[in-house]
């Protein structure tokens, strides 16, 4: 059986539990459909002389195309529209295009070259998916096998075959820099230099399927208004609907997006192939298409979890402190981005775990490969190193000797921290967590580690942005003229300092953009939390501090120095919540800053500064 | 031969919400004629309970009852835009356009009702059970029914809001890898228990006890769930999951659930969960999501706790039997660690 408790005694003084709805354990209003198997699926969405539409798929795993003849598909029963690359309006794409991220790279159907097992080369449209299914088995394709690569680190190899031309060094171009991602703070040679221990592993994370029981699908169809609706399985409606209108060369106005109940999502409903292909048969038929994969294209074609491959070293000092960590990172992508490049920088932002060590580098690679791409899975970007780190730990603390509880406590962030993306951390809570999870389970941990707090002890020193070393290792090409290492930091290159203390400026939420949507901070649920220290940068810009909540009071002046208070000792919970909190006062007028409707200029007239008129 | 025991541990954080991309979500909120609340989004529910927690939100910041709110979403032509449930931005994303949505839309309700008691609207409060009342007056009130009724067919204005949540997009730097990643961090600890059959390589973990911080349990039922989930597919991750057996080789890939392996309703582990509430400052009601992060613990603590049982460390995932046999082998036998 299992069991759950509330630990309401924790962090008692930053809540206000006292609310109407947040909370409650209220049902969902969906509920009963699901439960009596009426909630409506994509699939639900059957219309009069629905097509069926299926691919022809790549058996290599990596090949050229030299001719496909569907001449003898074409005259098979029921067949009615063969697509080809041809067919696709704008047949290049990348997901993250829709956030400018990454280049075009992708086709919707393949002409030239396939480059994993299951790449569409053409797309069969019949009155029945076994007809579908059969005229697909009569498309020849003439292919030219060509060497291929399946591990990462093979990849990067000078002489590794090209998996994808559009970046012909096996690797995502970040910021048309470097073929991977760096994370560079303090010395980690000096950190090494000074531990008693080196701790190394190595770590493989497996590629892994999001396994949903409803498999990627779409049901597209004409609309009488020059548009065509789409019926979609999708987890990003929006993300669909704009690759969807960028591939097809439509106008996003022209289409109309339905989703709804979704049979498990998991990551694995993002990348938007299933509705660009179903609209593409529409636009060309005139009449409601559906393509749905089958349960192997799910597994097989549809983008899994990617696999991982991490390596860490730690520095630790006799008494369990971690002096030092660099890690290595390969992110197998498969053949073509999809997101895998994102979930690189999002775990760059994650490293090193949520531990204070004073000295971390990082190198990770966005690695392509012949295999099926990689897409995003529940914990994307994190799940992989996060087995990496915490397996890496009980290395550590065996090597020290130490509990493995309390070298996590003792080597936890906390309030006030500065962490190696040069961003103070705050909201900590490892400690308590580790504290809770010794007493439900009975592993004693010492007295000294259960006296423990995120809120005390972070701070001070540990605040501080240390001289940090910098190389110009891994510019892109250069891993493909000549056999280079992959870890941080090593290499012959220039090195260079970023100059102690050097940190740009954070980036907050988008202000209310009027008066009326800002928040009463009295009715969110906060008690006086600790007030977060100010920041170099941060921008007083709104009537309110964007973060609205808790710290309604003004953010102070800019100092130079980060100088972060440790949080405040915890107070008994005040009696009220803090309705008698002050107006905040008005943010200073700034005329470099854009004006903005909601800001209060001094001496103008409330009704010309764009603000209600009471 | 012998049956092992072992317990391991692993904490992790989990980084809510991406802000890399400036990735808006929007949210609208008017009423009906009788005087309920329509939430319009376009955001996917996937199972994990989003039409409900949003619902809780708007109630909660409107100050009406959550059976008097409606959540519409999932049409584009409908929905103004979201660009999707994802990188646990759910919650935090269009959680707060929500709440700026009701918060207008508050205002405008109790703009409404002033007019129709004849005070000032500051003096006014909502009783959470769809009343609006005179502060320190609790006689002088009217139902938020019969205002929504007045303020459309007699004062003429609406009871709408709009919301729009936004982190701009932060630059990465490519030389030092400075961001600003996230908006904040939910926290989770655990300690699994396991056996380990040194015959067979066979793990069964035998129970799970957890801490996990969410910031705040905007639906605790629905935490619950979620954790519970959660746990499974850590369970499933560690032992069983994988769509290439012999990776990097491509070969034995499964293409259905008879060779995909999962555990079934039989291998759900006991699992003792505590949460902790730490509310984050940007968050909805302080509210992290908990959904994406609960799995991650569970594969290292295994890993730690099999190496405790039998002194076989499996780096590599998943940790099949195959792999625990051949390092007892490697090791000359099952080599138990210690009680913990």
């Amino acid at each position: 059986m299992s069991s759950v408790e509330f630990r309401k005694d924790l962090f008692a003084d930053e809540r206000d539990d006292n609310l109407q709805e947040i909370g409650k354990p209220t049902r969902r209003q969906d509920i009963l459909g699901h439960v009596t198997g009426r909630s409506p699926y994509y699939d639900d969405h059957l219309f009069d002389g629905l097509l069926h539409m299926r691919c022809v798929r790549s058996p290599h795993h990596h090949a050229r195309i030299r001719s496909i003849d569907t001449s003898q598909a074409e005259r098979m029963p029921g067949v009615v529209r063969v697509v080809l690359a041809r067919d696709v309006p704008n047949n290049l794409n990348t997901l993250l295009s829709l956030i400018n991220f990454g280049k075009d790279e992708e086709k919707l159907i393949q002409d030239t070259k396939v480059a994993y097992v299951g790449e569409p080369v053409a797309a069969i449209i019949a009155e029945t998916e076994g007809q579908a299914r059969d005229a697909c088995a009569a498309v020849r394709v003439d292919y030219e096998v060509l060497p291929h690569v399946l591990d990462p680190e093979a990849s990067l190899k000078p002489d590794a075959p090209v998996v994808n031309e559009i970046y012909p060094n096996n690797t995502f171009d970040y910021h048309d820099l470097y073929d991977h991602q760096k994370l560079r703070f303090g010395d980690v040679e000096k950190g090494f230099s000074e531990a008693d221990h080196i701790v190394e592993g190595e770590y493989q994370m497996s590629p892994i399927e999001q396994a949903p029981i409803e498999t990627c699908g779409a049901i597209a169809a004409p609309e009488t208004n020059d548009r065509f609706v789409c019926y979609t399985s999708t987890q990003a409606l929006f993300f669909s609907l704009g690759t969807t209108a960028k591939l097809l060369n439509m106008a996003s106005s022209r289409l109309h997006f339905v989703g709804g109940t979704v049979g498990g999502g998991f990551g694995g409903k993002v990348d938007s192939i299933v509705e660009p292909l179903s609209v593409l048969g529409a636009v060309l038929t005139g009449r409601p298409v559906k393509f749905m994969w089958d349960r192997a294209e799910e597994m097989q074609v549809g983008a899994p979890r990617g696999a991982e491959r991490w390596r860490i070293k730690d520095g630790v000092a006799r008494d369990g402190r971690i002096l030092a960590r660099t890690f290595t990172g390969f992110f197998d992508a498969g053949a073509y981005t999809r997101l895998s490049s994102y979930a690189i920088i999002k775990c760059t932002g994650h490293i090193p775990g949520p531990y204070s060590i004073p000295n971390v580098a990082s190198n990770v690679y966005c690695v392509f490969t012949n295999r099926t791409p990689a897409t995003a899975m529940r914990g994307f970007g994190i799940t992989g190193v996060d087995f990496a780190i915490e397996c890496h730990m009980d290395k550590v603390a065996e090597t020290v000797g130490l509990n493995p509880i309390e070298l996590r406590i003792l080597n936890a962030y906390r309030d006030g921290d500065m962490k190696p993306h040069r961003r103070l951390a705050k909201n900590t809570a490892l400690i308590e967590c580790c504290q809770v999870a010794s007493q439900k389970s009975g592993w004693a941990i010492s007295a000294d580690a259960a006296r423990q707090s995120s809120l005390t002890g972070g701070g001070g020193s540990r605040a501080d942005i240390p001289e940090s070393i910098t190389d110009s290792v891994g510019r892109i090409g250069e891993r493909r003229r000549t056999d280079i290492p992959t870890e941080p930091g090593m290499g012959a290159a220039s090195r260079g300092r970023v100059a102690a203390g050097t940190q740009g400026i954070p980036i907050v939420a988008a202000a209310p953009q009027d008066e009326d949507m800002i928040t009463d901070p009295a009715r969110m649920g906060f008690r006086h939390a600790p007030v977060a220290p100010s920041q170099p940068g941060a921008t007083p810009s709104s009537p309110v501090p964007p973060s609205a909540a808790p710290s309604a009071a003004p953010v102070p002046p800019q100092q130079n120095a980060p100088a972060p208070q440790p949080a405040p000792p915890q107070q008994p919970a005040a009696p009220q919540p803090p309705q008698a909190t002050p107006d905040p006062a008005p943010a200073p007028y700034k005329p470099e800053q854009p004006f903005s409707r909601g800001v209060k200029r001094p001496g103008v007239s409330r009704f010309l500064s764009g603000s209600r008129r009471r | 031969m012998a049956i092992h025991k072992g317990r391991g541990f692993a904490c992790i954080n989990y980084p809510i919400g991406m802000n890399l991309g400036g990735d808006p979500s929007q949210a609208l909120v008017h009423s009906t004629p009788d005087g309920k609340f329509m939430v319009s989004l376009s955001s996917i529910d996937l199972g994990q309970g989003m039409k409900s927690v949003t619902r809780q939100i708007a109630a909660e910041t409107l100050g009406v009852p959550v059976s008097d709110v409606y959540v519409d979403t999932a049409d584009s032509d409908t929905g103004p835009h979201c660009m999707g449930s994802f990188a646990s931005r759910g919650t935090h994303r269009v959680g707060n356009a929500v709440i700026r949505a009701a918060t207008e839309a508050r205002k405008a309700l109790l703009e409404a009702a002033a007019e129709e008691l004849e005070v000032n609207a500051t003096d006014l409060e909502t009783d959470g059970q769809g009343n609006i009342q005179v502060k320190g007056a609790p006689g002088r009130t009217i139902t938020v029914a019969d205002t929504a009724i007045a303020a459309q067919f007699k004062q003429g204005r609406t009871l709408s809001g709009r919301g729009i949540f936004l982190i701009p997009p932060s630059d990465v730097d490519p030389d030092t890898g400075e961001m600003t990643p996230v908006s904040c961090f939910a926290h989770a600890a655990l300690v699994v228990d396991l056996e380990v059959d040194d015959e067979t390589g066979e793990v069964s973990v035998t129970e799970i006890n957890s801490a996990y911080e969410v910031g705040r349990a905007l639906n605790p039922r629905l935490v619950e769930q979620q954790l519970i989930g959660g746990a499974w597919m850590g369970v499933s991750h560690a032992l069983y999951e994988t769509t290439e057996p012999y990776y990097p080789d491509r070969s034995h890939g499964p293409v259905d659930f008879n060779t995909y392996l999962m555990p079934g309703p039989g291998e759900v582990v006991n699992h003792n969960i505590a949460v902790l509430e730490r509310p984050a400052e940007d968050a909805p009601f302080g509210g992290k999501g908990p959904g994406e992060m609960c799995a991650n613990p569970v594969l290292p603590a295994i890993a730690n706790a099999v190496y405790n049982a039998v002194g076989v460390r499996c780096d590599t995932l998943p940790i099949t039997p195959e792999k625990v046999l051949r390092g007892i082998l490697a090791n000359g036998g099952a080599r138990p660690q210690g009680a913990r």
